[in-house]
């Protein structure tokens, strides 16, 4: 269990995109603490809005994006919480912090990198400007010299060529790699990885979260980690916060959410997973119906539509998130009565 | 099993020209698929799984004929009862088995036209092999529909009114429009969430029951192979390196690609430990396969002789074949 204080504490964040046709509620009032040198998994179904979190954290939600409340408290190396969420996204203050103390590997691995730079001259860039804002001169042979250096770390062989590659030239999994060491190049506090094993085969993505495992305990470096594989969820992180069209219906330590689940769609995403041990041609459990559109909100519980425990009162009031046992929240009625308001 | 297999490839091979300069000469081949033999049988599953590169869609495209073999064979029981090789077929000749053999693909969006409803997207093979009338393609669809358990009433709707669990069905229901025997599925639960890859599994489960059907699944995801086959077939640069009954391979992997594999899927139960030893490396290219054993140069119990010596595809039990020097010998374990 952490001790220290958390390093970043979102509350009841919300962010909506105005559309043409409506208001989409991306985040509708997502809180979650991390704390340093913790990995905080965030499972949900594609659409429940866990890029768009992390975008906001990161202060990167693009127009018609708008983080319409809540509260992004990052605590500095001196101990201070600033409430991100009112930063100018565009200021030197969210400039610094961005890459120096969160760092974030995108979704999509072919846009992080330019294609008319190579990867290393674009690391070695990332370094000298960071240096610079902290009144610090690298020299570029300096940087180079940190960026082979990070490569050798990463897993990536015969570092001083792949410096002079351009992101095209690698394969997928050196690209991740290359996007790993650039994440990593200043050291941050804070990583997040959104999917950052989806596109690669289970021999690289084992590989890959290895070499979180070990940054992780080497730097004691907080991780937020996106995925919708549960089994990467249970190998990787230490607390778990599950996601359905933009709340969190539970949280808490990765062994309760596995071994004590509280909410029904955590049980139910639990159930219909097939795996490596599993049987053999028989069918699965699935949660009937389908993730509504956006434009197509259910009122009260979002999941009651398609929850097998759904009660009268689920239509019409939306639950709290609500402690359940220690570490671990849930919000359902079936554990409480709070709505909210 | 005593009837002849629906589906029998021999020796498939297909390589692609590398060619080079302003003279366009050849200057070697990618072997993308280099000696494939395997059965399959009318009404099961064979899975064939192993990472991105190793030949896997470019094997399905050969027996689908949507590329030509550059070598084998692809002996096919017809209808009929004869069996015809369709390797060398001509696409004239081919024509008369194209309803027999359908594909369902990774992004069904990519098959799908976006601008025709789903009647004539899912009525288009029924057009093309003869039904004229537009009422009767729109009865059948209005039953594929149902099928695949999506309204019928759907059918006067465009693909990008539904969600990608919905437009697989859509894929699935184009692809058996024609009362296809055998289908070809290319990663197709891949790009889906794990809840929409349940209903799209089960769906595939019980259609093949119903309409007798043969598959060909092609995937990267162990659980998801483990789920859906009856067999297995695991192909490594180009080639099968072990086939095997479901069980037999998951419990007792003879060959240590088989096994790595195995180890690297992460297992949802945060109180097993990861597994340590990580298959290091990547694929080799196809263009330049490694001398000896093709997975030497990663293999974990590689020996002087494997460098050299390239192993044969060997029956270690009965059904389950392995290709390597030491298969059965070593102490490799299961999932
Ligand atoms: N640029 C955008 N414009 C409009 N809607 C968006 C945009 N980005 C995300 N959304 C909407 O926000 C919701 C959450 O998206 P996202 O955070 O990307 O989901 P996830 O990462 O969980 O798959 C979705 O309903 C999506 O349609
Ligand atoms: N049209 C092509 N021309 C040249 N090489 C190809 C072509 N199609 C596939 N390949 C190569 O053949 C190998 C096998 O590819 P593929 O069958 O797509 O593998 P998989 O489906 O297992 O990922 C790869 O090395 C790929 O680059
Ligand atoms: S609040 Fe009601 S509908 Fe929502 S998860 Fe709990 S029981 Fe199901
Ligand atoms: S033949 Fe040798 S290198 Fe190849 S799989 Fe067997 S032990 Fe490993
Ligand atoms: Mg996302
Ligand atoms: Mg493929």
């Amino acid at each position: 269990m952490p001790t220290d204080p958390p390093l970043l504490q979102v509350k009841d964040l919300r962010v909506t995109f105005g559309m043409d046709e409506g208001t989409i509620r991306a985040v509708d009032g997502t809180s979650f603490d991390v704390h340093p040198g913790e990995v905080v998994g965030i499972v949900g179904e594609s659409g429940c809005g866990k890029s768009v979190t992390m975008k906001a954290i990161l202060q990167l939600v693009e127009r018609p994006g708008r983080l319409a409340s809540g509260e992004i408290l990052f605590r500095d190396r001196q101990g201070t919480q600033t409430d991100l969420a009112k930063l100018d996204p565009r200021g030197p203050q969210m400039r610094a912090l961005r890459g120096a103390e969160i760092a974030l590997i995108p979704q999509e691995p072919m846009a992080a990198f330019s294609p008319v730079h190579t990867v290393g001259a674009q690391i070695i860039e990332a370094i000298q400007l960071h240096a610079t804002q902290e009144g610090r001169r690298v020299s570029k042979a300096e940087a180079r010299e940190t960026v082979i250096g990070l490569f050798r770390d990463v897993g990536i062989s015969m570092p001083e060529q792949r410096v002079d590659a351009y992101s095209w030239q690698l394969s997928g999994g050196l690209r991740q790699r290359a996007m790993i060491a650039m994440a990593l190049s200043c050291k941050p506090r804070l990583l997040i990885a959104d999917e950052p094993t989806t596109a690669i085969d289970v021999t690289t993505q084992a590989q890959v979260l290895a070499l979180l495992r070990d940054l992780r305990a080497k730097y004691n470096t907080a991780i937020i980690f996106i995925t919708h594989d549960l089994g990467v969820i249970a190998q990787m992180t230490s607390y778990v916060v599950v996601m359905y069209l933009g709340r969190v219906m539970e949280q808490g330590p990765v062994d309760q959410i596995f071994h004590a689940p509280a909410h029904p769609y955590t049980r139910a995403l639990l159930r219909s997973i097939p795996t490596i041990h599993g049987e053999t041609r028989t069918p699965l459990p699935v949660i009937s119906g389908s993730l509504p559109h956006p434009f197509n909100r259910p009122t009260g519980c979002p999941f009651h539509p398609r929850c097998p425990e759904a009660m009268p009162g689920c239509a019409t009031a939306t639950p709290k998130l609500l402690p359940v046992a220690e570490r671990q929240s849930a919000a359902c009625f079936l554990h409480h009565q709070e709505a909210e308001p | 099993m005593t009837e002849a297999p629906l589906i029998e490839v021999r020796g498939l091979r297909k390589f692609f020209p590398i060619v080079k300069g302003f003279l366009q000469r050849t200057t070697g081949n990618v072997r993308a698929v280099d000696g494939v033999d395997f059965t399959l049988n009318e009404g099961e599953t064979l899975g064939l799984v192993g990472e991105s590169g190793c030949g896997k869609t470019t094997a399905s495209r050969c027996i689908l004929r949507a590329i030509d073999p550059t070598a084998g064979q692809i002996l096919y029981r017809t209808k009929g009862g004869e069996t015809v090789d369709l390797a060398p077929m001509p696409q004239r000749e081919l024509a008369r088995y194209r309803a027999e053999i359908q594909m369902v693909f990774q992004d069904p969006f990519g098959s799908l036209n976006p601008r025709m409803t789903l009647l004539d997207n899912v009525g288009e093979p029924l057009l093309v092999n003869g039904m004229k009338s537009r009422r009767d393609r729109a009865d059948r669809v209005a039953d594929l529909l149902k099928l695949v358990g999506l309204r019928p009433e759907f059918m006067h709707r465009f693909p990008h009114a539904f969600s990608g669990g919905q437009r697989q069905r859509i894929g699935i229901a184009r692809a058996l429009a024609t009362e296809p025997r055998l289908v070809v599925a290319d990663e197709p639960v891949s790009a889906l969430d794990v809840s929409v890859q349940a209903q799209v599994l089960n769906l595939l489960l019980e259609l093949q029951q119903r309409l007798r059907l043969t598959y060909l699944f092609v995937a990267h995801d162990l659980s998801v192979v483990r789920h859906i086959s009856d067999r297995v077939a695991v192909m490594y640069v180009g080639q099968i390196v072990e086939l095997a009954p479901t069980n037999a391979l998951f419990s007792r992997p003879l060959h240590p690609y088989t096994a790595a594999l195995m180890r690297a899927v992460p297992v949802p139960d945060p109180r097993v430990n990861p597994a340590d030893g990580v298959l290091r490396g990547e694929v080799p290219s196809p263009a330049n396969p490694p001398t000896g054993c093709y997975f030497h140069p990663r293999c974990p119990f590689a020996q002087p002789r494997c460098a050299v010596e390239a192993p044969a595809l060997r029956e270690i039990a009965p059904g389950h074949h392995a290709r390597c020097h030491f298969a059965g010998d070593l102490a490799l374990a299961g999932a």
